[in-house]
């Protein structure tokens, strides 16, 4: 209070034009921001797309743009944050979840238009840089090996505790008995992407990985990979879901996932597709 | 290269500083000159930003100005655009979170004016604010211009607050960083790398510059004399 009356003395005495030509001033520069911020065309509506399927959702954006004309502004990221961020009225229209748990969180908070559709299904590959000792196998028999012989120093995984695909690379490691043994060995990432950048940095000897992230070329240039059968743990089911502030072109990009061409694509990128048919409305 | 992102952020320094540095300067003086009740509270509260992690600042802005807050509200009805997931809560968050980076170097400036200069200035007959823009400002130039320097360079650096409150939403808050960020994300290291090139090589630069125009100015105007 003190402070506040020291500063309206001050500038008082500086001369009260002077004070009301700074207010105008800082004014005029605020509305400029909103002014110039709003400019950004609204529609191109803004998507949320959890970090493991970026390669598969910009290539999808890109058909989309081509067959209708419309774009979509992308935004990659963790979902949990997406969750926390949309909470607190982040302007999404659609959010690309890696998994359900996180459309089922907005759903119940009300902040989507319905419990939404999967679009895809996770699948995760055993990985490892060029030079690692790690043989690769689907069974893990040559990560179990390399424990037995002491040699795994470091292995990367997404972090359990909040990254769907790290709580289903623990999964595996459980239903193979190693994860005792790799616990105190593990890297984690903070999302399922940067557990991919970890595996192949080469600093690590390998690690679980998404397998939509171990096609990339720009992963199969550092590293190796093996897919993980499915049976080893509970499928990542991926699942969108719309905002109520939905516009049209949200709805028909919501929409174009689920096309065959757009399917084809996210099986180009290892997803499984869903099989059963999901409600999209309540 | 994400040049909109390098643009946004550049933009982003540019507001921050416009907005930023005349508070400042007020402060600082305030700062330099008074005592009152509370001062070394308000310092600390000033200096609060320089040890706070910025994920933890982000995380307040975020819940402080959230739809779901006061002022988020407040803001929303009265101009129907909401702070945060927006340019302008970057713009409020950078004002915050640069706060120190841009009170510090002018207020130790201000304190280096002699009480002598301004006594003769005032017997003189200058008015205060003849006082102010004629002898005061143009010795705690070099102060301004190193304050200016710190908060663009940090603001064009700026991680963890644009992280939590901006969404990163191109062309709107995906700032450099965050681009950069992306980059290593979607393993595209050679743009990684060139956009961390282009922030390194600013910095050096714009520190090297201030560094020799502080000393030019200082040695004039006497700054270092006291």
């Amino acid at each position: 209070m003190y402070f506040i009356n020291t500063m309206i003395h001050f500038f008082n005495r500086l001369s009260l034009k002077f004070y009301t030509g700074g207010i105008s001033a800082l004014l005029a520069i605020i509305s400029l921001i909103g002014f110039s911020s709003a400019s950004i065309a609204s529609d191109t509506p803004a998507i949320a797309a959890a970090a493991n399927i970026q390669f598969a959702v910009a290539e999808i954006a890109t058909r989309f743009q081509q067959q209708t004309g419309l774009s979509v502004r992308l935004s990659y990221g963790s979902s949990g944050n997406f969750v926390t961020q949309i909470k607190h009225g982040a302007p999404f229209e659609l959010m690309l979840s890696a998994d359900e748990d996180y459309i089922d969180i907005l759903h119940q908070a009300g902040l989507t238009q319905n419990k939404g559709i999967i679009y895809a299904i996770g699948r995760l590959a055993l990985a490892a840089p060029k030079s690692s000792p790690l043989i690769l196998d689907p069974e893990l028999v040559g990560l179990t090996q390399l424990i037995n012989d002491g040699k795994l120093s470091r292995f990367a995984i997404a972090n359990p505790d909040h990254a769907p695909y790290g709580e289903r690379a623990r999964e595996v490691l459980k239903a193979k008995g190693l994860w005792d043994a790799v616990q105190p060995k593990l890297i984690l990432g903070e999302n399922a992407s940067q557990a991919a950048q970890f595996t192949i940095s080469g600093s690590t000897q390998g690690g679980i990985v998404p397998l939509s992230l171990a096609l990339t070329p720009e992963f199969i240039k550092r590293g190796n990979y093996v897919v993980i059968p499915d049976a080893l743990y509970q499928p990542i089911n991926q699942r969108m879901a719309l905002m109520p502030n939905a516009s049209e072109t949200a709805e028909r990009f919501y929409q174009y996932m689920q096309s065959p061409d757009a399917q084809e694509v996210l099986s180009q990128f290892g997803f499984n597709l869903p099989v059963h048919v999901v409600s999209k409305v309540d | 290269m994400d040049w909109q992102a390098l643009w946004l952020s550049v933009k982003l320094s540019c507001f921050t500083v416009i907005l930023l540095i005349p508070l400042s300067i007020f402060v600082g003086r305030e700062l330099a000159y008074r005592q009152f009740k509370g001062k070394s509270w308000l310092e600390a509260l000033i200096m609060v930003p320089l040890v706070l992690p910025p994920t933890v600042i982000g995380y307040y802005l975020l819940v402080g100005l959230g739809n779901q807050s006061i002022i988020g509200q407040w803001v929303e009805q009265l101009t129907g655009q909401q702070l945060v997931f927006h340019f302008s809560g970057l713009v409020i968050a950078s004002i915050i979170v640069n706060i120190p980076f841009a009170v510090q170097p002018i207020q130790r400036a201000f304190e280096t004016i002699p009480i002598d200069i301004r006594d003769a200035a005032a017997c003189c007959g200058m008015s205060r604010l003849r006082i102010f823009f004629r002898v005061e400002l143009p010795m705690v130039w070099p102060g301004v211009l190193t304050a200016v320097v710190l908060c663009f360079s940090h603001v064009l650096g700026e991680f963890g607050v644009v992280l939590m409150l901006g969404g990163n939403i191109a062309g709107e808050t995906k700032t450099i960083s965050i681009s950069i960020y992306d980059s290593v994300q979607a393993f595209d290291f050679d743009s990684a790398g060139m956009m961390s090139l282009v922030l390194l090589v600013f910095a050096v630069s714009a520190l090297a510059l201030t560094t020799s125009m502080s000393r030019r100015l200082g040695g004039h105007h006497g700054a270092s004399q006291r």
